[in-house]
């Protein structure tokens, strides 16, 4: 069942030669003839044609709005038909209003600029094949990474010129706001949900309805980012299960047989909005939504970007995936119009599904040379980078072994000919420049204006940079993460134990988890994988007992563990924050701005040697994480998303990652209240020694 | 003929035109405008009726009464003499299929389906659609034939294990009993697909040793006493049409088994028209029933599918529901009184009254007991004035969900007629294909135009509409009122109404395709979901399982209640290239009711739990529940004498 779940990894090779350029053939015709063909496209075979207004009616005369409404009328003291008018405001705001003929305006746009920003888009014609099979079959969920903009309609896009039906897309409301874009989305298919939610007991209730109704109807196959939000980083995003929730609700409930998820990946030479994102992740603001803000970006229309690859991952049955995992028969007792809280097992199986999709999206997505570059880039002293620059030579011997390394891992990769890296090179010539044999890094601003930089305004010209190469980076470490920690806990444990280091893996793992996507409950897979990949690329050599590392790894192992050094330097400095921070209780608006600070100051002491902790990404994910660990807690009354930190608890995490790397001998007493039973087993082998 | 498909291979046909003649006459009887107060003449009528199709029963059996049962010999015995159900049922019956041996389904010489014997209206007869429908829906053809093993060879059937002491005083009893091989075996299974299916390959596994008929309920107490005394397991068999795996002889059994056969109970004790009961005993079999009280203008109504061979003690001891419920009620609301025989003694309650509040209802303990406490001897039962008028009608909706919401409609009003069914697209065309030859270029010519008009001036998709057959009861005006209430409320959801004809043969399908026979309860809601989720299961299975052609899938809404509704499930396969064809049956059987019960199903709606569905007992009626039962078992049968092994 579970080999159904994932890739087969056979395939993969194969799949990778099948791709296939569509912008060729829309270069050869017209935009026009080819905004106006006819479109024909199959549904989903018990699918009554419902109109858009069909839909809404159905949402709002549903029995669990009724229910709900009832319910707030009750608690909120005012009349159920007020609610009820609330709520179809709710309904028209949110909804969606498919047309055809504003799907091919779309299409005429869409197909017009991504002719002028990408030299092609490939897609693999495999997965849309299977596509069209399965939207015959079951009402189908698209589930793409969302790594910028641009991507927002690529898959309608495609979806219209290979006839297959339209999705309707979740988005964020304030694309909605935008003027008249919003509505041409909006009549694109795109529905809009609020930011921040929160405890809107009436909202939830519409929008969940809205969703399961698209779903059980199957009037059309629905689009949304599991991950919640645009990545700033280009890494996978921990999955929301907000979304997920809703979309297999229908299953569980048994309204509908099953349900299809179609993981897709898209990856990008070179990222549109790359130098925006650098800067939102230091904490420049990012500009809203606007459409005259969309015009000002027009800009962007003169630059290269390269090509773009959509990879449409094999469909997968819910009713497989969940297969043994759930009793649907709890749904049994109470009217399944009515709400009901899902039962922690059905929990995590919607956190698992969601976890899983994200995984199948990244081992879809293909590798460009230009990450591996920027792994190698970001391991070069920074003064390097800045200053006299990489030998050229140097760089691409190394970014050939990467690639070969990354083969072993399975990685997929986008490699198209022998003058890759040049050509690579000179399409991201916004971040580095390559002259005279050298690789430097651009760096932004004014060269007239240039003296009176500040040494800390310096530091966040060179991050901007630097955060820049991080985020391409960022696309190829979903191959290396899982070996990378083992050769981390290698590096920290000085152990060969195989069971001490899959205790030390499993704490990396669990402090991670909020940095990379781990399955939930496959840590012992990810290890024994981690460990059948160092053994591959001949790394290390494994037995029963012990991993012993091998002379000829040591490259391997220090590339992986350096590439791995700033997350574990990032956190280990927002720990030291923490507990030598003044406070018990600090808000996240006083925590960010610190955190920077900090971090400046002794990146200019040359006491730190990443830049990854500026950014904003970063120091959200470590609350997250100790949040999770129960280090820090929220408090709830609190308006303005106030903590509270067990300074103990933060010191004892970092210690263990801290002092162990100092090579410390350390006895620490079982002492740590912290959550994890990892630890525990950690420290037991730790004092047995 | 082409033994291809379980679902149509034997012989339940024969049930087919059962329902057929029976139905068609009663319409004749409509027709002719018979005069509401000339109630003796209606008798008559549905006297002859019956009659029809029943064959007389087979000369010859002067043993069945041999032996009276004296302690009743001298008690008025209103029934008459005609009785369909000999000893030896293997004279009249098939040994390894469903039904009378003279009545099957062949293809002839021009490769025409046509129907064999006499006893059926059908009999004779050429149906032309069904080939190219078998043809087309299975990928069916006449080469691929699996003929079944002809006759039973005794050879195969293991010699007995007899209890000598306990025959020993049996014998002095004077109760007929036998240990013939041919006996054992017919009393050795009901009608599931695999016990049929290891029939007619001539497998013969565990089998009674010895088969008993009881004439009287001292009878069955001597028989009872005998088997506590000498430890012997006792088997009841009513009708033998279980398909829930009771009546299977649980191969860990070590002691002799006997097989307590109730055929020949089978009298009306007495009839009391002024609270109109009868009194009857159990095992007399439902056409027995019905024909002896229509000789005095009476009936109970009710009418399980089964009617023609299952038992009235059968019906109690499964908690059965017939097709009329809607007007006379499921057993447990027909039955007043009951009598029956357990290890610890005779259980009976004092009095004939209609209600008792006593505590929780001891009638419960025994109505679903299947046979694992004791044998039902005696029933008082409910009867009913024989209903005037009877009027068939069909309704054809546009799709199953406009169907389901008319049925919805049907019973929030309260006016569903003595049965509402809903067919689902696939029987819709099965019933087509199952039309006879027709006479008449006119008919036929009628049959095109009623088409057209539906399809093309309605545009209806012929691939999604379905139909619901209506039975109406009672009398004429009140028929004739009813009647245009249910076409009202169904002309609200885009229902037509197609004719009385359609009505009846809708009938007639109940007894066709029949193996999965899933029966079960549910909520109305689920109704649509549950539908379309089984069947899909199904249909996915038979494909993972490496069913070479689509099998087919259907279902069909039987029963309407007030909370809920009661929906059949079929499915049948072409196993051409299955090496185990029963193991890929009884796989997709088995996840289609896991399916049933993950949406919100019931385990079992009327064809009781058995041994076949005993593995989700627990999870249907909670660990509690199964103590509360275990703990009955054990006062009332510490000894397991009853040791069928069903239910629990």
């Amino acid at each position: 069942q579970n080999n159904l779940a994932l890739y087969p990894r056979t395939a993969s090779l194969k799949d990778e030669e099948e791709f296939t350029d569509i912008l060729e053939e829309r270069r050869c015709t017209t935009d026009l003839g080819y905004a106006l063909r006819t479109f024909n496209p199959q549904p989903y075979k018990g699918a009554p044609s419902s109109s858009t207004s069909d839909l809404k009616k159905a949402v709002l005369e549903s029995q669990y709005l009724r229910y709900i409404a009832k319910e707030i009328a009750l608690e909120t003291g005012s009349s159920v038909e007020k609610v009820r008018q609330e709520a179809r405001g709710i309904l028209e705001e949110m909804s969606h209003n498919l047309q055809l003929g504003f799907i091919r305006l779309m299409a005429y746009t869409v197909n017009k600029v991504f002719k002028r920003l990408f030299r092609s888009i490939y897609v693999n014609m495999e997965g849309l094949n299977m596509l069209q099979q399965a939207i015959q079959e079951s009402p189908v969920i698209l589930m793409p990474n969302h790594r910028s903009y641009v991507d927002f309609l690529i898959v309608s896009f495609i979806l219209f010129t290979y006839d297959i039906p339209i999705p309707v897309i979740a988005a964020g409301i304030p694309l909605a706001s935008m003027k008249v874009v919003g509505e041409i989305l909006r009549r694109s298919g795109a529905f809009f949900i609020r930011r921040a939610i929160g405890s809107d007991k009436l909202y939830w209730a519409v929008l969940s309805e809205y969703v399961r109704t698209i779903v059980r109807t199957g009037c059309a196959p629905l689009e949304f980012y599991v991950e919640g939000f645009r990545s700033r980083t280009l890494k996978s995003v921990v999955p929301k299960l907000g979304m997920m929730d809703m979309v297999l609700e229908p299953y569980f409930k048994g309204e509908v047989f099953d349900i299809t998820l179609v993981p897709i990946s898209i990856s990008y030479d070179r990222v549109v909005e790359e130098s925006l994102l650098a800067l939102e992740l230091l904490g420049v603001p990012k500009p809203k939504e606007s459409t005259t803000g969309l015009f000002k970006a027009s800009r962007v229309l003169q630059e290269d970007y390269g090509c773009m690859h959509v990879n449409f991952g094999r469909p997968l049955s819910v009713r497989q995936l969940c297969e043994g995992k759930i009793n649907r028969s709890e749904y049994n007792l109470i009217p399944r119009d009515l709400p009901q809280r899902p039962s922690t097992e059905i929990q995590d199986c919607v956190n698992w599904v969601a976890h899983l999709i994200v995984r199948t999206q990244e081992e879809g997505s293909l590798i460009s040379p230009w990450s591996l570059m920027a792994c190698l880039l970001l391991q070069a002293p920074i003064t390097t980078l800045t200053e006299e620059g990489l030998q050229w030579h140097g760089l691409t011997e190394k970014t050939l072994w990467l690639r070969k390394l990354v083969l072993d891992f399975r990685g997929r990769l986008n490699w198209p000919d022998s003058d890759v890296m040049s050509s690579t090179v000179a399409l991201h010539h916004s971040i580095v420049h390559h002259k005279a044999g050298r690789v430097c890094l651009v760096q932004d601003g004014d060269p007239a204006s240039q003296d009176p930089l500040s040494p800390e305004e310096g530091v966040m010209r060179t991050a901007a940079a630097v955060l820049m190469l991080v985020s391409y980076r960022n696309q190829a470490l979903h191959v290396f993460v899982r070996p990378g920690i083992l050769a981390t806990a290698i590096h920290i444990t000085k152990s060969t134990q195989k069971d001490e280091l899959f205790s030390f893996f499993c704490f990396l793992r669990d402090v991670f988890a909020n940095e990379f996507i781990f399955i939930p409950g496959r840590a012992s897979q990810d290890f024994d994988e981690a460990c059948s990949l160092l053994q591959k690329c001949g790394a290390v050599h494994m037995s029963e007992q012990e991993v012993t590392v091998l002379e000829t790894g040591l490259e391997v192992l220090s590339f992986l563990q350096k590439l791995l050094q700033p997350f574990l330097d990032s956190y280990q400095l927002i720990f030291r924050y923490l507990c030598e921070n003044g406070a018990h209780v600090f808000t996240e608006k006083q925590f960010l701005p610190a955190v920077q600070n900090l971090a400046t100051k002794l990146i200019l002491s040359g006491d730190l040697h990443t830049f990854e902790v500026l950014s904003s990404d970063t120091q959200k994910n470590v609350l997250s994480a100790l949040r999770r660990l129960e280090a820090v807690t929220k408090l709830r009354a609190s308006q303005q998303n106030e903590y509270k930190v067990n300074k103990a608890a933060v010191r004892r995490t970092g210690d263990i990652l801290c002092k162990i790397i100092c090579d410390i001998p350390v006895k620490i007493k079982l002492l740590f209240c912290v959550r994890l039973e990892n630890f525990v087993l950690f420290f037991t082998l730790l004092s047995l020694k | 003929m082409c033994h291809t498909f379980p679902a149509l291979t034997s012989d339940r046909s024969s049930r087919i035109c059962s329902l057929l003649y029976k139905h068609g006459s009663s319409m004749a009887s409509n027709s002719s405008g018979s005069d509401s107060s000339d109630r003796q003449r209606i008798a008559q009528q549905r006297l002859s009726v019956i009659a029809g199709h029943l064959q007389r029963p087979v000369e010859g059996n002067s043993g069945i009464l041999a032996a009276e049962c004296k302690a009743q010999g001298d008690k008025l015995d209103v029934s008459s003499e005609r009785r369909t159900v000999p000893r030896r049922r293997q004279e009249i019956m098939k040994w390894n299929g469903w039904g009378y041996s003279d009545s099957k389904f062949l293809y002839n010489k021009k490769g025409q389906a046509e129907f064999t014997g006499k006893r059926y209206r059908l009999s004779g007869m050429i149906i032309p659609g069904l080939r190219e429908w078998m043809e087309s829906t299975f990928g069916a053809n006449l080469q691929h034939k699996t003929p079944a093993a002809p006759i039973l060879n005794s050879s195969a059937v293991q010699p007995p294990t007899l209890n000598e002491a306990f025959l020993k005083e049996l014998k002095s009893t004077g109760i007929p009993f036998s240990h013939d091989a041919e006996d054992r075996v017919f009393r050795s299974h009901g009608h599931c697909l695999h016990e049929i299916f290891a029939l007619r390959e001539g497998k013969i596994g565990r089998v009674p040793d010895l088969v008993v008929w009881p004439n009287c309920h001292n009878d069955v107490v001597k028989i009872v006493e005998l088997a506590c005394k000498h430890n012997v397991c006792l088997m009841p068999y009513g009708g033998g049409t279980s398909v829930s795996s009771a009546l299977e002889c649980p191969p860990e059994e070590t002691r002799s088994i006997v097989s307590l056969d109730t055929s020949q109970m089978n009298r009306i004790l007495w009839i009391d028209e002024k609270n109109l009961t009868a009194h009857v005993e159990a095992g007399i079999v439902g056409q027995d029933l019905e024909r002896l009280l229509n000789e005095s203008g009476y009936c109970t109504g009710h009418e399980p599918d089964s009617m023609e061979f299952s038992s009235l003690g059968g019906w109690v001891a499964t908690r059965a529901s017939g097709m009329k419920k809607n007007i006379y009620g499921n057993i447990e609301d027909l039955v007043v009184h009951i009598k029956m025989v357990t290890p610890q003694g005779v259980i009976e309650k004092s009095c004939q009254g209609p209600r008792m509040s006593t505590g929780p209802d001891v009638h419960h303990f025994i109505m679903g007991s299947e046979g694992t406490l004791g044998v039902v001897t005696e029933v008082t039962m409910k009867i009913r004035p024989m209903p005037e008028y009877q009027k068939y009608g069909s309704v054809v909706f546009p799709n199953f969900e406009m169907g389901v919401a008319c049925l919805r409609e049907v019973a929030r009003q309260r006016c569903a007629p003595a049965s509402i069914r809903l067919m689902d697209n696939e029987q819709f065309k099965f019933g087509h294909a199952l039309k006879p030859q027709v006479s008449s270029i006119f008919t036929s010519f009628l049959d095109g135009l009623k088409k057209f008009y539906i399809t093309k001036f309605k545009g209806f998709d012929p691939n999604r509409l379905c139909v619901a057959t209506l039975l109406f009861e009672g009398d004429r005006e009140k028929v004739l009122q009813h009647e245009k209430q249910v076409y009202d409320i169904a002309a609200k959801f885009g229902g037509l109404a197609a004719g009385e004809d359609n009505g009846q043969r809708g009938y007639m399908l109940t007894f066709v395709i029949a193996y999965l026979r899933v029966v079960l309860g549910f909520k109305y809601t689920l109704v649509l979901d549950i539908c379309r989720n089984v069947k899909a299961r199904i249909v996915r299975e038979c494909k993972d399982k490496g069913v070479q052609f689509p099998p087919l899938s259907t279902c069909r809404v039987t029963q309407t209640y007030d909370a809920g509704a009661c929906v059949y499930f079929y499915f049948a396969f072409n196993y051409r290239g299955l090496s185990d064809p029963v193991h890929v049956y009884e796989q997709v059987e088995h996840a289609a009711r896991e399916e049933i019960l993950a949406n919100g199903g019931s385990l079992s709606h009327h064809h009781g739990v058995g041994k076949l569905r005993k593995e989700w007992m627990r999870e249907t009626i909670s660990s509690v529940g199964m103590g509360m039962l275990r703990s009955v078992k054990d006062y009332v049968d510490p000894n397991n004498i009853f040791g069928n092994r069903n239910l629990l």
